[in-house]
């Protein structure tokens, strides 16, 4: 049995509806969104890299560049992550809990 | 045959570990079951060649990222309990979006499938992936290289900003205080007269 591109771009369909799912899901508890964004980001880079080693090296183009750029999403996600953690710290701080229905304050 | 079953496993186990991550009730528990996706899709990189990837994903995710999350959820004093509440009033919505949206995905995959089925591209032994990703990254690539640089710097900064605090009542060592003290600041000679003391 041969294992093909449309195999791996299928576990990362998989992965990026359950990460939507989740979303959904979850609404109210901002830590498990937030780790829903990284599933979905997990899944696009599945799909960058499974494009990259499949697809034949030609003169115009250099199949290297699909895994430079999940190693880009993983710079940006992990900063994400570092950044989305670290407003939740302070909000937790100021305001005692962190359920999403409260972050509506700004409502006009 | 043996990349057919190692396939099979690492996406049965990433697949079911992410839904895991959604369904769990306990937050931790989540977090572990986000490290198993992680790991089970860095195995999956592996089996398709990308073997630099695979263990950048370790590091940074496991390494970093679970650990980070997982230091927020158990510091952060929430009833989990509650937030979990209304889990089934939204499964509902969330269902439909779901299957609607992997029936689209499924629908672009299997126009693909279709076609010609293809594998990894056997490329030739003389140079690793890592080889072939470092020549890559650091000519063509080289100025987005140091702007995701500049990316991890900012994030590194605005996290700390953002969650730095003065706190009141706290005895703090400076360093710069202790060091420009004198002798003339701390010592003072009293010369005492006899039967009088100091008065």
């Amino acid at each position: 049995m041969i294992i093909g591109l449309s195999h791996y771009l299928i576990v990362a369909a998989l992965l990026f509806t359950i990460g939507v799912f989740g979303i959904f899901v979850n609404r109210k508890n901002v830590i498990i969104i937030l780790m829903c964004i990284e599933l979905i980001l997990l899944a696009v880079n599945i799909n960058f890299v499974a494009f990259s080693t499949h697809m034949v090296e030609t003169a115009t183009s250099n199949p290297m560049a699909g895994q430079i750029f999940a190693l880009f999403i993983l710079t940006v996600a992990a900063a994400e992550a570092a950044v989305g953690l670290a407003i939740l710290v302070v909000y937790f701080r100021n305001r005692g809990n962190i359920a999403v229905e409260n972050i509506d304050l700004m409502k006009g | 045959m043996l990349t057919a079953l190692s396939f099979y496993l690492l996406s049965a186990v990433a697949v079911a570990a992410a839904f895991m991550v959604v369904a769990s009730r306990n937050p931790v528990h989540s977090v572990m079951y986000l490290i198993l996706t992680f790991f089970s899709a860095a195995g999956l990189f592996i089996l398709m060649g990308a073997e630099f990837l695979a263990l950048l994903l370790v590091l940074v995710y496991v390494g970093a990222v679970a650990v980070l999350f997982l230091f927020v959820v158990m510091m952060l004093d929430v009833d989990f309990v509650e937030l979990k509440q209304g889990f089934l009033s939204y499964l509902p919505i969330g269902a439909v979006v779901a299957i609607v949206l992997l029936l689209e995905m499924v629908l672009v995959g299997g126009a693909y499938v279709a076609g010609e089925t293809q594998t990894v591209v056997e490329r030739g032994q003389e140079l690793s992936n890592l080889e072939r990703f470092g020549a890559v990254l650091y000519t063509e690539y080289g100025g987005l290289f140091e702007a995701a640089g500049i990316v991890l710097l900012v994030a590194m900064i605005g996290a700390i900003v953002l969650t730095l605090r003065e706190r009141e009542g706290v005895r703090k060592q400076n360093a710069m205080d202790q060091m420009a003290r004198t002798r003339k600041d701390g010592v003072e000679l009293v010369d005492i007269e006899p039967g009088q003391g100091l008065g």
